[in-house]
């Protein structure tokens, strides 16, 4: 489904990604593990297209998508859920899920660049309802939310338009343990939809339960490509300080 | 889909206890200016009359519709220094055009307008694209603009408007001033786009978190490009009715207006950090600053304390704001 053929990245003189390779398949789940600075989140902005790709090639079901920008690799297919969860805290829900894709009113086949807030809703609360999170409202600003149900909103948003492929920047690090086991289950059901996932997490515990390879990152290279039956955490936690 | 947690409820109806986003209106604005309106009329009996109230308007215009621009652009997280400038260079534009070149009058409209727009446009460019920062950027067109309208001109104000164009800022259809009308209506339709468009939704948007605006696919450099030139617009429009209400193109006129307008948006509730704004709270900002001006005038007091007093609303309405906010966390 999405295929990255080595990518290099190079900010000034500073090498971040020295030629990534791995591709993650439908209803696959790829965990990238690596310590700070191993390149993780540089790679994932990478193929949203926030970064461009100093060389390599990102491709999409065998189209090339580097240097497309972020709205149309959106559109494509491809959405993240960020470590921030970059949310407008000062928007309310509905506007959240749909920032950057506000359904508008048409007239006359013309696009007249005015929301349609009740679409907007409507579809809003069905994806809440869908999702079974907590919140009290559509209509509540975000800012107003717990960090759990902020991440609702987040998920909900990558969620919303049929992504083909998910990514998930430590999607569990801000989370209580209830919380914990909803995203893991959440995991297993895109995977269960065909929807292409790969998962940045420094949990091992969460990676070994949803993951079913591991791509490990080091200095910008992928020093181990494992499936997640066939390694051991030890493995992994050496694969990520270095020590083989 | 996934329902992945057992019995929720899901999203329920608005409850009473969550603050709702829309009409981000501040009333504390509103009854400023109901209590500074209760408080002229009762000092002065003139206050309170339809001559003197569409004074008010006529005198709130100018300062307002650069209000409407700086909604926008306060909303959107930046800052524009340059529209009092601005101003000045699109009023002595509209006045060249009408009057030393003989054009057609209502030339001076779209050459007021499309000059302010260009200034505009330049502030958003070097904005986006140099990266340098929106005070640096608007601060330089304010010196640049106020020269260019000073070396077109000689630094002499141009005189001898053609009849139909001094209308434009001294008629009064129906006992309204024009430039009261023109104020009115640019403010619906731009509440209209602030509200209501995808436009209006993602400048509050990129003033909350560009970041995100922008992995979310946000177009941001050219919204804030768009941003900038909407304001420029609006300081030309108020440089053409400055320019037809004093029948003279005057290259020193809006001279530290880019304040005013700055404090009627944060008076009327833009967060000074962006992401929200509304345009009746701008209209309402600029009221209390016209209403302040006018009851002052109207007491005899002194001019000079009304830059104190203005000074003293701005700085307590930003104040009141950081408490009220203190007060929800």
């Amino acid at each position: 489904m999405l295929q990255i053929n080595d990518i290099k990245k190079n900010f000034g003189p500073i090498e971040v990604l020295r030629g990534v390779t791995f591709s993650v398949d439908a209803g696959e789940c790829i965990a990238v593990v690596g310590d700070n600075g191993a390149g993780k989140s540089t790679l994932m902005k990478i193929i949203t297209g926030v970064y461009k790709a100093s060389d390599g090639a990102v491709m999409l079901a065998d189209k090339e998508i580097t240097g497309t920008e972020p709205g149309e690799i959106r559109e494509l297919g491809v959405e993240m859920i960020y470590q921030n969860l970059e949310l407008a805290s000062q928007q309310d829900v509905t506007a959240n899920i749909f920032l950057g894709r506000e359904p508008t009113m048409r007239f006359m086949g013309w696009d007249t660049g005015v929301i349609d807030f009740k679409s907007a809703r409507t579809q809003a609360q069905e994806m809440i309802r869908q999702l079974g999170a907590r919140l009290p409202s559509v209509d509540i600003q975000v800012g107003n939310l717990s960090g759990g149900q902020q991440q609702s909103v987040a998920i909900a948003r990558a969620l919303t338009f049929s992504p083909k492929v998910v990514i998930m920047d430590e999607p569990t690090a801000a989370l209580a343990v209830r919380e914990i086991q909803h995203v893991l289950d959440l995991i297993k059901e895109l995977k269960s939809r065909g929807i292409a996932v790969i998962l940045i997490s420094h949990r091992l515990t969460d990676v070994f339960e949803v993951a079913d390879r591991i791509v490990a990152l080091r200095q910008g290279v992928v020093i181990a490509d494992e499936r997640t039956g066939e390694t051991t955490m030890q493995d992994v936690v050496a694969h990520i300080v270095g020590a083989h | 889909m996934p329902n992945t947690e057992a019995a929720s409820s899901g999203a329920s109806p608005a409850s009473a206890a969550v603050p709702r986003n829309k009409g981000a209106l501040r009333v504390e604005s509103l009854i400023v200016l109901a209590i500074l309106v209760a408080v002229m009329a009762f000092a002065s009996p003139y206050f309170f009359t339809v001559p003197n109230i569409l004074n008010v308007v006529l005198a709130t215009s100018t300062i307002g519709i650069l209000a409407l621009g700086a909604t926008f652009v306060i909303g959107s997280a930046g800052i524009d220094l340059s529209v009092g400038s601005i101003l000045a260079f699109a009023g002595v534009i509209g006045a060249l055009v009408a009057s030393t070149l003989g054009l057609p009058w209502w030339l001076a409209i779209p050459a007021a307008v499309l000059a302010g727009a260009f200034a505009g446009w330049i502030n958003g460019l070097v904005i986006t694209y140099g990266n340098v920062p929106a005070f640096v950027v608007t601060l330089g067109m304010m010196g640049v603009a106020r020269g260019v309208a000073l070396l077109i001109t000689d630094g002499q104000a141009i005189y001898g408007l053609p009849a139909p164009l001094i209308w434009l800022g001294q008629g009064r259809p129906f006992g309204i001033p024009v430039p009261a009308l023109v104020f009115i209506v640019v403010a619906i339709i731009l509440h209209f786009v602030l509200s209501y468009t995808r436009f209006g939704r993602h400048t509050l948007i990129i003033g909350d978190n560009e970041r995100g605006a922008r992995a979310m696919g946000v177009p941001v450099r050219s919204l804030r490009i768009k941003i900038y030139i909407l304001s420029g617009m609006m300081a030309g429009l108020a440089g053409l009715l400055t320019t037809a209400r004093v029948n003279a193109g005057d290259p020193t006129a809006g001279m530290t207006f880019e304040l005013s307008a700055i404090t009627a948006a944060i008076i009327g509730g833009t967060n000074l950090f962006g992401g929200r704004a509304t345009i009746l709270g701008t209209v309402i900002g600029a009221l209390i600053m016209g209403v302040l001006q006018n009851g002052l005038n109207l007491l005899a007091i002194p001019s000079f304390w009304q830059q104190i007093s203005i000074g003293v609303v701005l700085v307590a309405a930003v104040w009141l704001d950081q408490f009220a906010k203190r007060g929800r966390e």
